[in-house]
Protein backbone atom coordinates (compact mmCIF):
# COMPACT_ATOMS: atom_id res chain seq x y z
CA UNK A 1 0.00 0.00 0.00
CA UNK A 2 3.18 2.03 0.12
CA UNK A 3 2.82 3.51 -3.57
CA UNK A 4 -0.93 4.33 -2.72
CA UNK A 5 0.00 6.54 0.27
CA UNK A 6 2.73 8.36 -1.83
CA UNK A 7 0.23 8.91 -4.47
CA UNK A 8 -2.44 10.13 -1.58
CA UNK A 9 0.05 12.67 -0.41
CA UNK A 10 1.20 14.02 -3.23
CA UNK A 11 -2.89 14.95 -4.52
CA UNK A 12 -2.98 16.39 -1.71
CA UNK A 13 -0.34 18.95 -2.20
CA UNK A 14 -1.49 22.30 -2.66
CA UNK A 15 -0.22 24.46 -5.51
CA UNK A 16 0.93 27.61 -5.43
CA UNK A 17 2.64 30.25 -8.07
CA UNK A 18 4.87 31.68 -5.83
CA UNK A 19 6.02 35.58 -5.84
CA UNK A 20 7.79 36.55 -8.58
CA UNK A 21 6.22 34.27 -11.18
CA UNK A 22 3.28 35.30 -12.91
CA UNK A 23 1.38 33.93 -15.72
CA UNK A 24 -0.09 36.01 -18.19
CA UNK A 25 -1.72 36.04 -21.56
CA UNK A 26 -0.06 38.40 -24.13
CA UNK A 27 -2.29 40.02 -26.51
CA UNK A 28 0.37 41.42 -28.94
CA UNK A 29 1.38 37.69 -29.50
CA UNK A 30 -2.36 36.23 -28.80
CA UNK A 31 -0.90 34.09 -26.61
CA UNK A 32 -0.03 32.80 -22.62
CA UNK A 33 3.13 33.30 -20.86
CA UNK A 34 4.52 32.16 -17.41
CA UNK A 35 7.07 34.55 -16.27
CA UNK A 36 9.51 34.10 -13.76
CA UNK A 37 13.43 35.41 -12.95
CA UNK A 38 15.05 35.07 -16.74
CA UNK A 39 12.71 32.78 -17.32
CA UNK A 40 9.98 32.95 -20.34
CA UNK A 41 7.90 29.73 -20.50
CA UNK A 42 5.08 29.20 -23.61
CA UNK A 43 2.66 26.65 -21.84
CA UNK A 44 0.68 24.61 -24.29
CA UNK A 45 -2.97 24.81 -24.13
CA UNK A 46 -3.26 21.77 -21.84
CA UNK A 47 -0.12 23.47 -19.12
CA UNK A 48 -2.50 26.54 -19.50
CA UNK A 49 -5.35 25.19 -18.40
CA UNK A 50 -3.46 23.12 -15.51
CA UNK A 51 -1.71 26.61 -14.72
CA UNK A 52 -4.71 28.75 -14.54
CA UNK A 53 -6.12 26.26 -11.83
CA UNK A 54 -3.18 26.90 -9.48
CA UNK A 55 -4.29 29.55 -7.08
CA UNK A 56 -2.80 28.31 -4.18
CA UNK A 57 -6.25 26.83 -2.53
CA UNK A 58 -6.86 23.81 -4.76
CA UNK A 59 -5.18 20.86 -4.19
CA UNK A 60 -3.76 18.90 -7.14
CA UNK A 61 -6.20 16.18 -6.74
CA UNK A 62 -8.97 19.15 -6.66
CA UNK A 63 -7.34 20.37 -9.78
CA UNK A 64 -7.22 17.03 -11.46
CA UNK A 65 -11.21 16.52 -10.49
CA UNK A 66 -12.01 19.93 -12.09
CA UNK A 67 -9.67 18.68 -15.03
CA UNK A 68 -11.41 15.33 -15.99
CA UNK A 69 -14.80 17.24 -15.28
CA UNK A 70 -14.27 19.48 -18.05
CA UNK A 71 -12.38 17.51 -20.56
CA UNK A 72 -14.08 14.19 -20.08
CA UNK A 73 -11.01 12.61 -19.08
CA UNK A 74 -9.65 9.62 -16.89
CA UNK A 75 -9.35 11.84 -12.73
CA UNK A 76 -6.22 9.73 -12.11
CA UNK A 77 -4.66 10.02 -15.60
CA UNK A 78 -5.15 13.49 -15.39
CA UNK A 79 -3.56 13.93 -11.52
CA UNK A 80 -0.78 11.93 -12.57
CA UNK A 81 0.05 14.48 -15.75
CA UNK A 82 -0.55 17.00 -13.87
CA UNK A 83 2.24 16.01 -10.79
CA UNK A 84 4.67 15.57 -13.66
CA UNK A 85 4.23 19.06 -14.92
CA UNK A 86 4.10 20.92 -11.88
CA UNK A 87 7.29 18.54 -10.15
CA UNK A 88 9.03 20.14 -13.84
CA UNK A 89 8.33 23.36 -12.86
CA UNK A 90 8.62 23.30 -9.08
CA UNK A 91 12.41 21.94 -10.14
CA UNK A 92 13.19 25.29 -12.05
CA UNK A 93 11.20 27.46 -8.64
CA UNK A 94 8.47 28.45 -11.37
CA UNK A 95 5.98 26.62 -8.23
CA UNK A 96 5.74 26.18 -4.90
CA UNK A 97 4.49 22.58 -4.08
CA UNK B 1 -0.72 46.45 -50.05
CA UNK B 2 -2.68 49.40 -48.49
CA UNK B 3 -0.81 48.61 -45.22
CA UNK B 4 2.48 48.85 -46.66
CA UNK B 5 1.43 52.84 -47.82
CA UNK B 6 1.00 53.56 -44.73
CA UNK B 7 4.23 52.91 -43.54
CA UNK B 8 7.44 55.37 -43.34
CA UNK B 9 9.50 54.57 -46.35
CA UNK B 10 12.84 55.47 -44.96
CA UNK B 11 13.77 52.33 -44.32
CA UNK B 12 12.70 48.58 -44.62
CA UNK B 13 10.07 47.31 -42.26
CA UNK B 14 10.45 43.89 -41.21
CA UNK B 15 6.81 42.52 -40.27
CA UNK B 16 8.14 39.10 -40.10
CA UNK B 17 9.91 40.31 -37.01
CA UNK B 18 9.07 39.31 -33.55
CA UNK B 19 8.68 42.22 -30.75
CA UNK B 20 11.54 42.31 -27.85
CA UNK B 21 11.23 40.04 -25.09
CA UNK B 22 12.80 41.83 -22.69
CA UNK B 23 14.08 45.82 -21.98
CA UNK B 24 17.17 46.95 -20.12
CA UNK B 25 15.71 50.74 -18.35
CA UNK B 26 19.69 51.69 -17.62
CA UNK B 27 18.01 54.37 -14.97
CA UNK B 28 21.34 55.95 -14.20
CA UNK B 29 24.60 55.90 -14.64
CA UNK B 30 25.10 57.05 -11.08
CA UNK B 31 26.43 54.42 -8.42
CA UNK B 32 28.57 54.14 -5.11
CA UNK B 33 30.09 51.15 -6.54
CA UNK B 34 33.78 51.80 -8.70
CA UNK B 35 33.87 47.97 -10.47
CA UNK B 36 36.44 47.52 -12.66
CA UNK B 37 34.30 45.79 -14.62
CA UNK B 38 31.36 47.71 -14.64
CA UNK B 39 28.95 47.13 -17.78
CA UNK B 40 28.23 51.00 -18.31
CA UNK B 41 30.32 52.62 -21.43
CA UNK B 42 33.78 54.80 -20.27
CA UNK B 43 32.31 57.83 -20.54
CA UNK B 44 29.19 58.23 -18.46
CA UNK B 45 25.57 60.44 -19.01
CA UNK B 46 25.69 62.79 -16.37
CA UNK B 47 22.86 63.30 -14.19
CA UNK B 48 21.34 66.26 -15.98
CA UNK B 49 20.85 64.38 -18.95
CA UNK B 50 18.52 61.55 -17.64
CA UNK B 51 15.27 60.48 -19.12
CA UNK B 52 12.46 62.41 -16.71
CA UNK B 53 10.01 60.66 -15.04
CA UNK B 54 7.56 61.27 -17.71
CA UNK B 55 9.56 60.17 -20.30
CA UNK B 56 10.43 56.84 -18.50
CA UNK B 57 6.60 56.19 -17.90
CA UNK B 58 5.57 56.99 -21.67
CA UNK B 59 8.53 54.75 -22.49
CA UNK B 60 7.25 51.94 -20.41
CA UNK B 61 3.86 52.01 -22.00
CA UNK B 62 5.61 52.21 -25.71
CA UNK B 63 7.74 49.13 -24.51
CA UNK B 64 4.55 47.07 -23.09
CA UNK B 65 2.66 47.71 -26.78
CA UNK B 66 5.43 46.89 -28.70
CA UNK B 67 4.95 43.26 -26.37
CA UNK B 68 7.69 43.87 -23.81
CA UNK B 69 7.54 40.81 -21.37
CA UNK B 70 10.20 41.38 -18.85
CA UNK B 71 11.68 45.35 -18.07
CA UNK B 72 14.89 45.17 -16.28
CA UNK B 73 15.47 48.33 -13.88
CA UNK B 74 19.38 48.73 -14.14
CA UNK B 75 21.71 51.38 -14.31
CA UNK B 76 24.11 52.76 -12.17
CA UNK B 77 22.08 52.18 -9.09
CA UNK B 78 18.13 52.34 -10.24
CA UNK B 79 17.50 52.68 -6.35
CA UNK B 80 19.48 56.09 -6.89
CA UNK B 81 16.48 57.50 -8.54
CA UNK B 82 13.66 59.22 -6.50
CA UNK B 83 10.97 57.75 -8.65
CA UNK B 84 12.25 54.52 -8.58
CA UNK B 85 9.03 53.17 -6.70
CA UNK B 86 6.53 55.38 -8.93
CA UNK B 87 8.47 53.74 -12.37
CA UNK B 88 7.93 50.19 -11.15
CA UNK B 89 4.55 50.94 -10.21
CA UNK B 90 3.88 52.14 -13.85
CA UNK B 91 5.37 49.01 -15.09
CA UNK B 92 3.58 46.30 -13.41
CA UNK B 93 0.64 48.49 -14.07
CA UNK B 94 1.78 47.88 -17.72
CA UNK B 95 1.16 44.47 -17.47
CA UNK B 96 5.44 44.00 -17.32
CA UNK B 97 7.66 41.62 -15.24
CA UNK B 98 9.84 43.89 -12.88
CA UNK B 99 13.46 43.51 -12.27
CA UNK B 100 15.56 45.39 -10.29
CA UNK B 101 19.21 45.21 -11.04
CA UNK B 102 20.83 46.84 -7.68
CA UNK B 103 24.22 46.56 -5.67
CA UNK B 104 22.37 47.32 -2.83
CA UNK B 105 24.15 50.69 -1.91
CA UNK B 106 23.30 54.19 -1.71
CA UNK B 107 19.70 53.67 -0.37
CA UNK B 108 17.50 53.57 2.78
CA UNK B 109 16.03 50.32 3.53
CA UNK B 110 12.13 52.28 3.24
CA UNK B 111 12.98 53.02 -0.59
CA UNK B 112 12.93 49.17 -0.75
CA UNK B 113 9.76 48.51 1.20
CA UNK B 114 8.48 51.03 -1.71
CA UNK B 115 9.77 49.10 -4.42
CA UNK B 116 8.33 45.58 -2.73
CA UNK B 117 5.05 47.41 -2.74
CA UNK B 118 4.71 49.02 -5.89
CA UNK B 119 4.89 45.55 -7.20
CA UNK B 120 8.65 44.53 -7.91
CA UNK B 121 8.60 40.93 -8.75
CA UNK B 122 12.24 40.05 -8.86
CA UNK B 123 14.73 41.70 -7.24
CA UNK B 124 18.81 40.72 -8.26
CA UNK B 125 21.61 41.98 -5.78
CA UNK B 126 25.46 41.91 -6.48
CA UNK B 127 27.71 40.85 -4.46
CA UNK B 128 31.65 41.13 -5.43
CA UNK B 129 33.05 37.97 -3.35
CA UNK B 130 32.05 36.34 -0.57
CA UNK B 131 34.30 37.86 2.22
CA UNK B 132 34.09 41.28 2.97
CA UNK B 133 37.72 42.34 2.07
CA UNK B 134 37.71 41.31 -1.36
CA UNK B 135 34.21 42.53 -2.10
CA UNK B 136 34.64 46.18 -0.98
CA UNK B 137 38.07 46.35 -2.65
CA UNK B 138 36.52 44.91 -6.04
CA UNK B 139 33.24 47.55 -5.32
CA UNK B 140 35.69 50.32 -4.66
CA UNK B 141 33.79 50.94 -1.27
CA UNK B 142 34.03 50.39 1.83
CA UNK B 143 31.29 48.45 4.00
CA UNK B 144 29.83 48.00 0.41
CA UNK B 145 29.59 43.91 2.06
CA UNK B 146 27.99 44.83 5.38
CA UNK B 147 25.30 46.75 3.71
CA UNK B 148 24.86 43.95 1.37
CA UNK B 149 24.07 42.03 3.93
CA UNK B 150 21.39 44.14 5.31
CA UNK B 151 19.74 44.32 2.37
CA UNK B 152 19.62 41.18 1.71
CA UNK B 153 17.86 40.56 5.04
CA UNK B 154 15.67 42.99 4.00
CA UNK B 155 14.43 41.67 0.77
CA UNK B 156 14.11 37.92 3.01
CA UNK B 157 11.78 40.34 4.97
CA UNK B 158 9.77 41.86 2.35
CA UNK B 159 9.78 38.09 0.53
CA UNK B 160 10.43 39.02 -2.47
CA UNK B 161 12.11 36.93 -5.49
CA UNK B 162 16.14 36.75 -4.86
CA UNK B 163 18.94 36.65 -7.60
CA UNK B 164 22.21 36.94 -6.24
CA UNK B 165 25.03 37.84 -9.09
CA UNK B 166 28.12 37.10 -8.98
CA UNK B 167 30.64 38.74 -11.12
CA UNK B 168 33.90 36.28 -11.24
CA UNK B 169 37.10 36.96 -12.25
CA UNK B 170 40.60 35.82 -11.40
CA UNK B 171 40.45 37.02 -7.92
CA UNK B 172 37.12 35.30 -7.27
CA UNK B 173 36.87 32.89 -9.33
CA UNK B 174 38.13 30.51 -6.76
CA UNK B 175 34.88 31.12 -4.23
CA UNK B 176 31.99 29.66 -6.46
CA UNK B 177 31.20 26.91 -3.91
CA UNK B 178 30.88 30.25 -1.25
CA UNK B 179 28.75 31.83 -3.45
CA UNK B 180 26.06 29.42 -3.60
CA UNK B 181 26.40 28.80 0.13
CA UNK B 182 25.84 32.59 0.23
CA UNK B 183 23.04 32.15 -2.08
CA UNK B 184 21.40 29.76 -0.03
CA UNK B 185 21.55 31.57 3.52
CA UNK B 186 19.83 34.96 2.08
CA UNK B 187 17.18 32.58 0.98
CA UNK B 188 17.93 33.36 -2.98
CA UNK B 189 15.97 31.06 -5.79
CA UNK B 190 18.50 31.63 -8.38
CA UNK B 191 22.13 32.88 -8.31
CA UNK B 192 23.84 34.06 -11.73
CA UNK B 193 27.44 33.36 -11.76
CA UNK B 194 29.09 35.49 -14.75
CA UNK B 195 32.36 35.57 -15.64
CA UNK B 196 33.41 39.18 -16.76
CA UNK B 197 33.11 40.28 -20.10
CA UNK B 198 35.59 41.76 -21.24
CA UNK B 199 34.38 45.60 -22.90
CA UNK B 200 34.44 48.83 -22.20
CA UNK B 201 35.65 48.76 -18.31
CA UNK B 202 36.18 45.10 -18.42
CA UNK B 203 38.75 45.81 -21.53
CA UNK B 204 40.64 48.20 -19.39
CA UNK B 205 41.16 45.77 -16.66
CA UNK B 206 41.60 42.67 -18.99
CA UNK B 207 44.76 41.88 -17.44
CA UNK B 208 43.80 42.53 -13.71
CA UNK B 209 40.55 40.26 -14.16
CA UNK B 210 41.62 37.46 -16.76
CA UNK B 211 41.54 33.98 -15.04
CA UNK B 212 43.61 30.99 -15.99
CA UNK B 213 42.44 28.32 -17.97
CA UNK B 214 42.87 26.24 -15.24
CA UNK B 215 40.72 28.38 -12.97
CA UNK B 216 37.86 28.63 -15.54
CA UNK B 217 38.02 24.48 -15.84
CA UNK B 218 37.95 24.24 -12.14
CA UNK B 219 35.43 26.67 -11.52
CA UNK B 220 32.87 25.27 -14.01
CA UNK B 221 32.96 21.96 -12.62
CA UNK B 222 32.38 23.60 -9.08
CA UNK B 223 29.11 25.22 -10.97
CA UNK B 224 28.32 21.25 -12.09
CA UNK B 225 28.57 19.97 -8.59
CA UNK B 226 26.53 23.05 -6.98
CA UNK B 227 24.04 22.21 -9.63
CA UNK B 228 23.68 18.71 -8.41
CA UNK B 229 23.68 19.14 -4.92
CA UNK B 230 20.98 22.46 -4.97
CA UNK B 231 18.67 20.67 -7.55
CA UNK B 232 15.35 22.28 -7.03
CA UNK B 233 16.10 24.50 -4.62
CA UNK B 234 18.54 26.92 -6.14
CA UNK B 235 18.59 27.61 -10.24
CA UNK B 236 22.42 28.19 -11.17
CA UNK B 237 22.94 29.99 -14.31
CA UNK B 238 26.05 30.71 -15.54
CA UNK B 239 27.50 32.93 -18.02
CA UNK B 240 30.62 31.26 -19.63
CA UNK B 241 33.91 33.24 -20.00
CA UNK B 242 35.12 32.79 -24.01
CA UNK B 243 38.08 33.99 -24.83
CA UNK B 244 39.28 30.01 -23.42
CA UNK B 245 35.95 28.75 -25.48
CA UNK B 246 35.67 26.51 -28.87
CA UNK B 247 32.75 28.54 -29.47
CA UNK B 248 31.66 32.07 -29.22
CA UNK B 249 28.10 32.81 -27.17
CA UNK B 250 25.06 33.57 -28.70
CA UNK B 251 25.54 36.87 -27.40
CA UNK B 252 21.99 38.58 -26.24
CA UNK B 253 20.00 35.47 -28.02
CA UNK B 254 20.85 37.31 -31.46
CA UNK B 255 21.16 41.09 -31.80
CA UNK B 256 18.47 42.68 -32.12
CA UNK B 257 16.25 38.90 -31.73
CA UNK B 258 15.39 39.54 -28.28
CA UNK B 259 16.26 42.63 -26.20
CA UNK B 260 16.41 46.29 -26.15
CA UNK B 261 18.83 48.47 -24.19
CA UNK B 262 17.65 52.05 -23.42
CA UNK B 263 20.71 54.44 -21.57
CA UNK B 264 20.21 56.90 -18.79
CA UNK B 265 19.56 59.74 -21.70
CA UNK B 266 17.66 57.82 -23.70
CA UNK B 267 20.00 56.28 -26.45
CA UNK B 268 18.38 52.51 -27.50
CA UNK B 269 21.06 50.18 -28.33
CA UNK B 270 20.45 46.43 -29.31
CA UNK B 271 23.61 45.64 -26.32
CA UNK B 272 24.69 47.68 -23.57
CA UNK B 273 28.14 47.67 -25.18
CA UNK B 274 26.92 48.26 -28.89
CA UNK B 275 28.27 52.24 -28.61
CA UNK B 276 31.93 50.41 -28.41
CA UNK B 277 31.20 50.00 -32.23
CA UNK B 278 32.37 52.72 -34.07
CA UNK B 279 30.43 54.02 -36.70
CA UNK B 280 27.29 53.33 -35.69
CA UNK B 281 24.65 55.60 -34.69
CA UNK B 282 21.85 55.16 -32.18
CA UNK B 283 18.51 56.50 -32.45
CA UNK B 284 17.41 58.13 -29.04
CA UNK B 285 13.58 57.92 -27.32
CA UNK B 286 13.18 61.39 -27.16
CA UNK B 287 12.93 61.72 -30.73
CA UNK B 288 10.87 58.18 -32.38
CA UNK B 289 9.41 55.39 -30.88
CA UNK B 290 10.59 52.33 -29.38
CA UNK B 291 8.21 50.31 -32.27
CA UNK B 292 10.16 52.55 -34.91
CA UNK B 293 13.40 51.74 -33.32
CA UNK B 294 12.94 48.27 -33.11
CA UNK B 295 11.91 47.68 -36.22
CA UNK B 296 13.37 50.21 -38.54
CA UNK B 297 16.42 51.91 -37.11
CA UNK B 298 19.88 51.28 -38.67
CA UNK B 299 21.84 49.62 -35.63
CA UNK B 300 18.93 47.10 -34.52
CA UNK B 301 18.84 45.78 -38.36
CA UNK B 302 23.10 46.32 -38.32
CA UNK B 303 23.46 42.45 -37.59
CA UNK B 304 20.05 41.03 -37.69
CA UNK B 305 19.53 37.55 -38.96
CA UNK B 306 22.79 36.11 -41.39
CA UNK B 307 23.06 38.08 -44.63
CA UNK B 308 25.74 40.31 -42.82
CA UNK B 309 28.06 37.63 -41.97
CA UNK B 310 31.29 36.51 -43.61
CA UNK B 311 33.27 33.20 -43.74
CA UNK B 312 34.06 31.43 -41.78
CA UNK B 313 30.30 32.23 -40.36
CA UNK B 314 28.43 32.43 -43.87
CA UNK B 315 28.92 28.46 -44.34
CA UNK B 316 28.79 27.26 -40.70
CA UNK B 317 26.50 25.30 -39.19
CA UNK B 318 26.60 27.15 -36.25
CA UNK B 319 25.55 30.00 -37.46
CA UNK B 320 21.50 29.84 -36.30
CA UNK B 321 23.10 28.74 -33.02
CA UNK B 322 25.48 31.27 -31.77
CA UNK B 323 24.99 34.15 -34.51
CA UNK B 324 28.88 34.79 -35.21
CA UNK B 325 29.35 35.65 -31.55
CA UNK B 326 29.35 38.93 -30.26
CA UNK B 327 29.33 41.60 -32.22
CA UNK B 328 31.39 44.07 -29.48
CA UNK B 329 33.95 41.66 -28.96
CA UNK B 330 34.63 41.10 -32.37
CA UNK B 331 34.92 45.03 -32.89
CA UNK B 332 37.44 44.96 -29.94
CA UNK B 333 39.36 42.13 -30.54
CA UNK B 334 39.15 42.22 -34.74
CA UNK B 335 38.56 45.38 -35.65
CA UNK B 336 35.72 44.65 -37.57
CA UNK B 337 31.73 44.52 -35.98
CA UNK B 338 31.01 41.89 -38.47
CA UNK B 339 33.88 40.02 -38.05
CA UNK B 340 33.92 36.08 -36.51
CA UNK B 341 34.35 36.49 -32.81
CA UNK B 342 37.66 35.97 -32.13
CA UNK B 343 36.41 33.95 -29.11
CA UNK B 344 35.26 31.18 -31.91
CA UNK B 345 38.15 28.69 -32.59
CA UNK B 346 36.88 28.80 -36.25
CA UNK B 347 38.18 32.78 -36.00
CA UNK B 348 42.06 33.04 -37.78
CA UNK B 349 42.41 35.60 -34.87
CA UNK B 350 41.23 33.00 -32.31
CA UNK B 351 45.07 31.67 -31.46
CA UNK B 352 46.20 35.52 -30.77
CA UNK B 353 43.07 35.91 -28.55
CA UNK B 354 43.97 32.72 -26.36
CA UNK B 355 47.61 33.72 -26.33
CA UNK B 356 46.35 37.26 -24.95
CA UNK B 357 44.18 35.76 -22.53
CA UNK B 358 47.24 33.11 -21.27
CA UNK B 359 49.90 36.56 -20.88
CA UNK B 360 47.16 38.60 -19.14
CA UNK B 361 46.09 35.71 -16.60
CA UNK B 362 50.05 35.54 -15.93
CA UNK B 363 50.35 39.20 -15.93
CA UNK B 364 50.04 39.62 -11.63
CA UNK B 365 48.71 43.03 -12.07
CA UNK B 366 45.67 44.08 -9.14
CA UNK B 367 45.87 47.37 -9.63
CA UNK B 368 41.94 47.92 -10.51
CA UNK B 369 41.35 51.13 -12.60
CA UNK B 370 38.26 51.61 -11.28
CA UNK B 371 35.19 52.69 -13.07
CA UNK B 372 34.08 56.73 -12.37
CA UNK B 373 33.07 59.78 -14.33
CA UNK B 374 36.82 61.04 -14.76
CA UNK B 375 37.04 58.85 -17.89
CA UNK B 376 39.94 56.31 -18.06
Amino acid sequence: MNADTTKTDITAIVPALPRGVRLRYDESRGQWFLLGPERVFEPDETAVEILQRVDGARSIAAIAQDLATAFEADRDEIAADVVQFLRGLADQRMIDL
Amino acid sequence: MSDVETLPRAAQARPELPPPMGLLAELTHRCSLRCPYCSNPLELDRRSSELSTDEWKRLIDEAAALGVLHIYFSGGEPMLRRDIAELVAHAHDAGLYTNMITSGVGFQPAALDAVAEAGLDHIQLSVQAVDARTCDRVAGYEGASTRKHAVAADIARLGLRLTVNAVVHRENVHQIRDFVQLAEDWGAARIEIAHVQYYGWGLVNRARLMPTRKQVEAAMADVEEARGRTAGRLVIDCVLPDYYARYPKACMGGWGARLMNVTPSGRVLPCHAAETIAGMTFDNVRDLSLSEIWYRSAAFNAFRGTEWMKEPCRSCARKELDFGGCRCQAMALAGDASATDPACSLSPLHEEVVALAEADAASGRSDFVYRGYQGV
